[in-house]
């Protein structure tokens, strides 16, 4: 079982529908995000290229901030989601300081936080509140150890990349172009 | 033209738009320990090399402060963590993969071993020093048969403790800048040369001040070199790692770093090590003084500067 | 200010007290009207864990179900997944709605303005005393003036209530924003074409175009929900997307063609369309032969409108005309040329929007597949009233003959009848203003608040502090649609479906649903035999009654999906007759030549911006409803402020940076009251400046929204009339820089 999410920036049209609905999903606070909108644009008029992504944490395969936290809050869950038990974070901000995405923050409460990839809700076969929200239908969460699931099929069918590969964390958020 | 903007969220507290989530905890922090590891490397060494007659500052006096340099480091360590309520979980299980795990097991290694060759000392410093238990006095005579092996051990553990202060910091590798492996030795020369500095201040005697004074030239040479290969390094490395370096070579970051932690705090003590060696007169405390600044410094900017860089995405 | 009669109160202060925190708790007062043991058939709300309700942060009125937390308070609102306006999934200011229930901003308790200390200010009042204030006054002003000297703006579902209050009173003086500040001249032209206009929501088949033409339109950034959804649906389907803006917006970054024409010049490219179309004879021939009307002088109209004619004015390459009409001749009939919504541009609106529906008669879309299907409302069983007074004297009138196929009253209409002029024997004396912030909707400012200044009586219902607040006689809380019923929803969509609003919680503070205040007014005014019943719940249950459900199953289903007894598409062959004078979908337009208006339409170009100076343009964002959402908290933390989006040959020529922050000057000398931060980037034309409308307000009550970015509206003096309808053209103005505040603006 290894879950994924992709997005497809072709259809993403970064209304940020993803934020506001994981903020009052995970009752967030405000002015904290667990998810975000990128608009990277190249060009000059009027030969322009914009590329929209909805971004969070990418629940790393390799991932940086569960090795670095010393009292093991950081840890991997059922699929390889990335979570933090909070009452065994110390605050150390060691694993905010070494997710090479800065996809942490530190609750006002003192623990860190980040995205959960919902796994309250993907437990009990839902799917995260993002993916469920998005209004373009853009996103796509799933098994990538099943090879029907859809999120398995858009990988094997469309050109796809992640984020700052080279930082050698393999990360499992996706986007297609 | 690229435009590259987040155009929602990410506006959390600390993280954007720039990190700052440590402060000065940390890089005091860093500095305290380097400066305990290099005090105990050279207590250790001198008397296994028993040399303690010639060099007693090493040995007896300047260990005496390693326990306060300790626990005011870990105070402040305490006082950076968010969820201060939980940081007994710390103790609670070892995370080889953490540096900030071994850090705070060889920190629960050496500061009772510190404590205890201050303890064993104390009475050299301060003949009126009185136990007044039993229990302690026959504990002082205990554990002064063991010295040897509280020695070895106290070298091993400094060379560990000032080493692991830039492997923190290397682990991360979050942080381009951070990203070379040349931090921990450099952290390690750093705090032994701050050690040899504080000794050779506190030391009343000429000749303990000028060997030390030569030991800390030395280790400036070292860390010269070091920081000269770490540039070296960035500058042959991909371009996140370039745009890392650049925050020293043209960046917000390169007066202060250029200024506070090479020049004054290692070229111009050098230099005026040499100077006395050639008899010239220079205040002899001046060296150490701006050796221990630069140590200070050089914590501060590098953790300051490390959290400002970012992967290019 | 010299002292005018009527005041903008704008300390943060309110009253003299300050009672507010002390009598209402922050849990919600429980005020159900519904008396206390009395068994209903219908659930309460505190027996549901998760709520009915359609959003009412935009006009789209998605359905979807709030949910609640264990403790029963609102934790979050989803899509109901049955309902054809969004499919389950809430755009993110419906997503963020919980935002308008949790601001502590919200209006809290009557308000009445009185005079302390020689200054303006509100002192609270109780609901009864506030209103039988109002009750007194409109008598006062129907004995003295008439009834139909008060007037109703409204852009809120409680519009309802006030229109049949008002009607009851003896005015039909309603008018919303939304048709002469908006979507009028497309309506008209519509169905001066069509034979009918587009209503909300609009009727465009995306999910199934081959060929979506988006001119004006930024579908994307404005979160029309199911639009946006079908056009995602339209790119996986590799349709085309041909996006006609100044403008590298989110559509045209996902476009196969982006047209980046010159602001003001859209009517031109329109009509070389349909030249090319013609004269390379691709339009829909079967189809123009059996429906249409007028195609003869059409064909001779648009000869001389050739792409190279076009060219010259436009500025984008005769080839690129070309392609594009025959990229959409290709797809016909699953072809849209979408009408955009908020179309008030330039004067000339209707025609142009006369133009958009010409292009799709002739390319056949109308009533096909992939084009435009034929949406089918509900038919909601009115309850039984008394009839109503009949006015002597109504909105119509008071235009004295202008804008006379305009078929919905003018918010800009009444708002000038308010002002007495010599020519009118009598002005409007009230204004009821409910859910809509007429300081920033109304362009031209100074032109809104001279008529408040002529105004007895001013009410202004709203469930936050807005600016409009400020210029109140009344100020009467609203509670949010979280928090009441209304009435039944029954918009139109591809099948018919109703869906039901109910409260997830009661109203928090002193609050209270528009329906209750209507019915209270009602009985001071001896009117209450126009609301028969006493609470909402039982008029709803009656209506449902007769639809053959009931208000209990509506809790439980939201939306309910009625049976299609219409057509969605015209079927192959079928003789159509269309509502025009001809019978048929009218090219050339009989209506507007009896008018004495251009049957079809003609290019006029449009003043341009002077040295110095660049055309404001403003549009939209998805996670904003204009000044409606600026201060919710959850939509608030996505976008703070509006930026000003600056070329960077522009920038360089002002001496810009990124990130500075201007001030801004319009052609006539105003300056903005509050600065904007430069974003300097490619995506703009350098003849303009965008910025997202909704900012730059003015009330000190608003906490997060206040003196945030600069309010477009402010800058709007420069209002081109559109002579058909009385549309309010608004991008006819231009702004030049400052980089510092050195005059004081006008209010």
């Amino acid at each position: 079982m290894r879950y994924a999410m992709a997005i497809d920036t072709l259809k993403c049209v970064g209304c940020s529908d993803c934020v506001v609905a994981c903020q009052t999903e995970n009752n967030v606070p405000i002015g904290y995000s667990r998810d975000w909108i990128r608009e990277i644009m190249t060009g000059v008029y009027p030969d322009l290229h914009l590329e929209i992504r909805s971004e969070r944490c990418n629940h790393c395969d390799n991932s940086p901030c569960v090795r670095s936290c010393p009292t093991g809050a950081s840890h991997y869950e059922e699929g390889g989601i990335v979570k933090v038990t909070k009452n065994k974070c110390i605050g150390c901000s060691a694993c905010i300081v070494s997710c090479p995405y800065n996809a942490r923050y530190i609750h006002p409460e003192g623990y860190v936080d980040k995205c959960t990839f919902c796994d309250h809700r993907v437990k009990n076969g839902n799917k995260p509140a993002c993916v469920a929200v998005c209004p373009t239908k853009c996103m796509y969460f799933g098994d990538l150890d099943n090879p029907d699931s859809e999120i398995s099929r858009m990988l094997n069918s469309r050109q796809h990349k992640t984020l700052i590969p080279e930082a050698g964390t393999t990360p499992r958020v996706y986007f297609l172009f | 033209m690229t435009e590259d903007i987040i155009s929602s969220g990410r506006a959390n507290h600390l993280i954007d738009p720039v990190l700052e989530v440590w402060e000065w905890h940390i890089p005091s922090y860093l500095f305290l320990g380097g400066l305990a590891a290099g005090i105990l490397f050279f207590a250790g060494l001198t008397w296994l090399r028993k040399k303690e007659a010639m060099h007693p500052t090493s040995v007896k006096i300047a260990p005496l402060i390693v326990p306060l340099l300790l626990v005011l480091g870990l105070f402040f360590l305490f006082l950076d963590l968010k969820h201060k309520l939980y940081f007994w979980r710390l103790y609670t299980t070892i995370k080889l993969g953490a540096p900030m795990s071994w850090g705070a097991w060889v920190l629960m290694a050496v500061t009772p071993l510190s404590f205890i060759w201050a303890a064993l000392h104390i009475k050299e410093v301060f003949p009126d020093w009185d136990w007044k238990f039993d229990l302690l006095k026959r504990a002082e005579q205990w554990l002064s048969q063991y010295k040897t092996w509280m020695a070895w051990a106290m070298v091993v553990l400094a060379v560990v403790l000032g080493v692991y202060t830039g492997i923190l910091f290397s682990a991360f590798n979050g942080r381009p800048l951070w990203n070379t492996s040349i931090l921990g030795p450099l952290f390690l020369v750093s705090g032994m040369s701050g050690g040899a500095a504080v000794i050779v201040l506190m030391s009343r005697s000429k000749e303990e001040r000028h060997y030390f004074a030569k030991v800390d030239l030395l280790l400036i040479a070292i860390e010269l070199v070091l920081i000269v290969h770490m540039f070296m390094g960035f500058l042959a490395s991909t371009q996140t790692q370039i745009d890392a370096a650049q925050l020293f070579l043209g960046g917000e970051y390169t007066a202060p770093f250029w200024i506070f932690v090479v020049i004054m705090g290692l070229i111009l003590p050098a230099l005026f090590e040499l100077m006395e060696m050639r008899n010239k007169k220079i205040p002899w405390m001046v060296a150490p003084v701006l050796v221990l600044f630069g140590g200070i410094m050089l914590r501060f900017i590098i953790a300051y500067a490390g959290q400002v860089s970012q992967w290019k995405l | 200010m010299a002292t005018s009669r009527r005041e903008f109160i704008r300390i943060s202060a309110l009253g003299s007290a300050g009672l507010i925190w002390g009598s209402y708790l922050l849990k919600a007062a429980s005020d159900s009207v519904a008396a206390a043991g009395k068994a209903m058939p219908w659930l309460n709300p505190s027996d549901l864990k998760i709520t009915p309700t359609y959003c009412e942060v935009c006009f789209w009125k998605c359905a979807g179900w709030v949910h609640k937390d264990d403790k029963g308070e609102i934790w979050k609102i989803t899509g109901n997944e049955k309902d054809l306006n969004c499919n389950g999934r809430f755009c993110p200011r419906g997503t963020g709605g919980v935002g308008q229930y949790h601001d502590t901003d919200r209006l809290k308790t009557p308000l009445i303005r009185t005079e302390a200390r020689g200054k303006q200010t509100f002192r609270e009042a109780s609901w009864d005393e506030a209103l039988q204030y109002i009750a007194d006054k409109m008598a006062k002003i129907k004995a003295e003036h008439g009834p139909e000297c008060t007037a109703l703006f409204t852009h809120g579902s409680g519009g309802k209530y006030f229109t049949r209050l008002l009607k009851a009173y003896g005015s039909v003086n309603v008018a919303a924003p939304s048709y002469a500040q908006c979507r009028g001249p497309r309506e008209v032209a519509f169905y001066a074409t069509f034979g009918r206009g587009l209503d909300s929501p609009e009727n465009t088949d995306i999910r199934d175009t081959r060929c979506l033409v988006l001119i004006g339109s930024h579908i994307g950034e404005n979160m029309h929900n199911n639009q946006v959804q079908e056009m995602s649906d339209s790119i996986d389907k590799k349709a085309t997307i041909i996006t006609v803006d100044p403008r590298f917006s989110t559509a045209a970054s996902k476009s196969k063609y982006w047209l980046p024409i010159k602001p003001a010049t859209d009517l031109a490219l329109l009509l070389s369309w349909m030249n090319v179309i013609i004269s390379e004879e691709l339009y829909d021939k079967p189809y123009v032969e059996k429906n249409t009307f007028g195609f003869e002088q059409l064909k001779a109209h648009v000869a001389p409108f050739t792409p190279e004619w076009a060219y010259g004015i436009t500025t984008l390459e005769p080839e690129l005309i070309r392609k594009t009409a025959r990229e959409m001749a290709a797809a016909a009939p699953a072809v849209i040329i979408h009408p955009g919504r908020h179309v008030t541009w330039y004067g000339d609106d209707t025609q142009r929007l006369r133009a958009v529906a010409i292009l799709n008669a002739i390319l056949g879309s109308w009533g096909r597949r992939g084009g435009y299907y034929m949406p089918e409302a509900p038919v909601v069983p009115d309850i039984e009233l008394p009839p109503f007074p009949v006015p002597t004297k109504n909105w119509r009138m008071a235009l004295r003959g202008k804008y006379a196929l305009a078929d919905l009253a003018l918010a800009n209409g009444l708002c000038d009848a308010t002002i007495p002029t010599p020519d009118l024997d009598c002005s409007i004396k009230g204004w009821i203003v409910n859910g809509t912030n007429l300081m920033e909707t109304l362009p031209d400012r100074k032109n809104t608040m001279k008529a408040i200044e002529n105004l007895d009586l001013l009410v202004v219902v709203d469930t936050m502090p807005m600016e409009i607040t400020g210029w109140a006689d009344v100020v009467l809380p609203e509670c949010t649609y979280l928090e009441r019923y209304d009435s039944l929803r029954d918009t139109h969509h591809r099948e018919p479906a109703i869906a039901l609003r109910m409260p997830a919680t009661n109203p928090k503070y002193d609050t209270k649903p528009a329906f209750w205040m209507a019915r209270e007014l009602a009985k001071k005014m001896g009117l209450v035999q126009y609301f028969p019943y006493e609470t909402l719940e039982e008029e709803l249950d009656h209506e449902l009654q007769q639809m053959g459900t009931s208000l209990k199953e509506m809790q439980q289903l939201g939306v309910k999906n009625l049976e299609k007894t219409e057509n969605l598409y015209f079927a192959e062959g079928e003789d159509i007759v269309f509502d025009t004078p001809s019978g048929k979908i009218e090219l050339y337009s009989s209506t507007f030549a009896d008018a004495g208006f251009d049957p079809i339409p003609v290019y006029t170009p449009h003043p341009e911006p002077p040295e110095g100076f660049y055309r404001l343009n403003y549009g939209r964002a998805p996670m904003h409803t204009f000044t409606r959402t600026v201060n919710n908290p959850n939509l608030h933390d996505l976008m703070e402020e509006n930026n000003l989006w600056v070329h960077p040959k522009t920038a360089k020529i002002n001496g810009l940076t990124n990130g500075q922050e201007v001030w801004l000057e319009n052609q006539d000398g105003i300056v903005s009251s509050s600065s904007i931060k430069v974003r300097v980037t490619e995506r703009i034309r350098w003849d303009s400046v965008y910025m997202v409308h909704g900012f730059g307000n003015k009330s000190s009550k608003l906490s997060r929204a206040h003196g945030r970015g600069v309010s477009d509206n402010e800058l709007i003096t420069n209002v081109m009339m559109d002579p058909i309808m009385g549309g309010t053209g608004m991008r006819g103005n231009f702004v030049r820089f400052l980089t510092s505040k050195s005059e004081e603006s006008a209010l």
